[in-house]
């Protein structure tokens, strides 16, 4: 089997006393979809945080292409092609469309083809280009999510970070938005994907890993965990 | 003549009061960026902003004299236009660097910490530059280099002296491009976005140290550049100067709305006809105009005349 993207291995993190992340263990192969799926306050944001290096472990090791990045500053990741796309989307909102999606290539330095890829991002997100000088802040919710995916994918991503990608659309959206992971999946990034919406984030990936007040309870194939009574009826609000 | 109620002032003296207060202003809004763009990012009021501007003036001082270009008696020697561009821009470089020396020392180890812990170590930082330069430069007044013959320029109704029409120009022009910079650059858009998501700017994959290290540059080097034009106007530097400047400058970026770069200029100019126009009737109250800003800014629109309630900033 071929080298893990991205492997966590006996990851402890802490918010001053409280014990957020429990001998967290997973890992991501090349190509992949996988996603985290658990209750809020479960630790799925900490886990995507511990690995961009917004948060640290305490043991363990984070490790990204093989590399130990347990150290590694967040915009240095950047530039590896570990991106995150933030929970609540994070938008500028004073900048325009167009400028969002600018800034999502600032690690990079190769001028022409960021304008191609600018052209290229259009496509797939036409509502941008029909907005690209709109503000950000003026985006519905759902534009505001293609916006920060499509933002994200700027940076050249070769694992992408999503976090909560469903938070707060209506169901047709939701629908949308994955359609769009599957494709950016498909264009060859692979992506680890926390979601509390479980069903359709089985739906959508290859594996999963459900995490339980900090640690991991259930993995498996999507397949699997989507028929796993424990998942059906913690997650999926079936008896 | 116009007169104005029963006290004998002219409308033409109003207007030159104006005209000297937009020199003023402009000094004021050089110095009142560097507030409003730490402000943007760190939500820091850099209370040791004023004595970079002191420094700025000191900067200059110093190769002036050791280039031999100090006063001495009533001889007054000309300094070439090309050693006055090296000053500013010595000072510029200089006070840059101690901008980021003091955000590297006294700030970034308080990122974390509450706001309160870093206002408080702003303050120290503040008198420890005044007492430090009263150390190393003496408390004694210094006379500055005559860059330019001082003479009185006519523009229609009002007269200005040559060196204020100098402030205003190098103000004006160093504010818009300031302004252009923050809008129109990469690095000015890792500003923008810092200053309103750091996180997100760090996933976006901006180095956000480096980003604060350079608004504190930048605000630095406008304040320099406030330094030396004030010490060509009026040649009398001494270690404390940055105190009452420092003050009304922050006022002036709260009058504009802290944060936002053109109500820095705006602030500053207000801030400064309003003191010059009061200073017709008295100049000891028109000390106090500031602060009677202050406090009316602070009780009907405490976001400021440009400055958004939001989180949007610089």
């Amino acid at each position: 089997m071929a080298e893990p993207i991205l492997e966590l291995n006996d990851i402890n993190v802490y918010y001053g006393a409280i014990h957020a992340l429990k001998n967290i263990s997973l890992s991501v192969n090349e190509g992949e979809v996988v996603t985290l799926i658990g209750a809020n306050g479960a630790g799925k944001t900490t886990t995507l945080a511990t690995v961009c290096g917004l948060m640290r472990s305490r043991t363990g090791a984070v490790k990204y292409r093989g590399k130990d990045i347990g150290s590694a500053p967040t915009h240095g990741l950047v530039k590896e092609g570990l991106v995150m796309a933030p929970e609540g989307r994070g938008i500028f909102p004073n900048l325009s469309v167009e400028e969002n999606l600018r800034i999502g290539a600032y690690a990079r330095t190769d001028k022409s083809d960021i304008e191609a890829d600018l052209k290229h991002k259009f496509e797939i997100f036409p509502r941008l280009h029909e907005r690209r000088r709109q503000k950000g802040g003026t985006l519905s919710g759902g534009e505001q999510q293609m916006l920060a995916i499509a933002r994200s994918l700027m940076s050249q991503p070769k694992l992408l970070l999503l976090d909560e990608p469903s938070l707060g659309l209506a169901p047709l959206i939701v629908q949308t938005i994955f359609q769009t992971v599957d494709q950016v999946n498909r264009e060859g990034v692979t992506i680890l994907l926390v979601e509390q919406n479980a069903r359709i984030a089985l739906k959508h990936s290859h594996r999963a890993y459900v995490i339980e007040s900090g640690e991991i309870g259930i993995e498996g194939t999507s397949a699997e965990l989507l028929d796993d009574p424990r998942v059906k009826a913690a997650y999926l609000g079936e008896a | 003549m116009l007169p104005l109620l029963d006290s004998g002032v002219t409308f033409e003296a109003i207007l030159q009061q104006v005209a000297n207060g937009v020199a003023k202003g402009s000094v004021y809004a050089l110095i009142a960026v560097g507030y409003t763009m730490v402000y943007g990012v760190l939500q820091l009021i850099n209370f040791a902003h004023g004595e970079v501007y002191m420094l700025g003036a000191y900067f200059s001082y110093y190769p002036a004299k050791w280039l031999g270009y100090l006063p001495e008696g009533s001889e007054k020697p000309k300094v070439p236009l090309l050693v006055i561009g090296g000053l500013f821009v010595g000072s510029m470089a200089a006070c840059a660097a101690i901008g980021m020396l003091i955000e590297r020392l006294a700030y970034r180890p308080l990122r974390n910490s509450s706001r309160l812990a870093a206002l408080i170590t702003a303050i120290g930082v503040s008198l420890l530059l005044q007492n430090g330069g009263q150390m190393l430069f003496g408390a004694d007044p210094k006379g500055f280099p005559q860059f330019v013959e001082q003479e009185s320029v006519n523009l229609g109704p009002v007269a200005l002296a040559n060196t204020k029409i100098v402030i205003i120009a190098v103000a004006a022009v160093m504010m818009t491009g300031l302004h252009l910079f923050v809008q129109k650059t990469k690095p000015g858009a890792a500003m923008r976005a810092c200053s309103f998501d750091m996180r997100t700017a760090r996933l976006m994959g901006i180095n956000v140290d480096r980003t604060i290290a350079l608004t504190f540059a930048m605000g630095s080097a406008m304040a320099a550049v406030g330094g030396v034009l004030v010490a060509m106007d009026q040649p009398r530097l001494t270690p404390l100067m940055g105190l009452l400047m420092g003050l009304k400058a922050f006022v002036a970026a709260v009058l504009g709305g802290i944060g936002s770069i053109p109500g820095a200029a705006l602030g500053g100019l207000l801030l400064g006809v309003a003191e010059s126009v009061v200073g017709t009737w008295s100049t000891t109250y028109s000390e106090a105009v500031a602060f009677v800003i202050l406090i009316l800014v602070l009780l009907v629109k405490p976001s400021g005349l440009l400055g958004k309630s939001g989180r949007e900033k610089v």
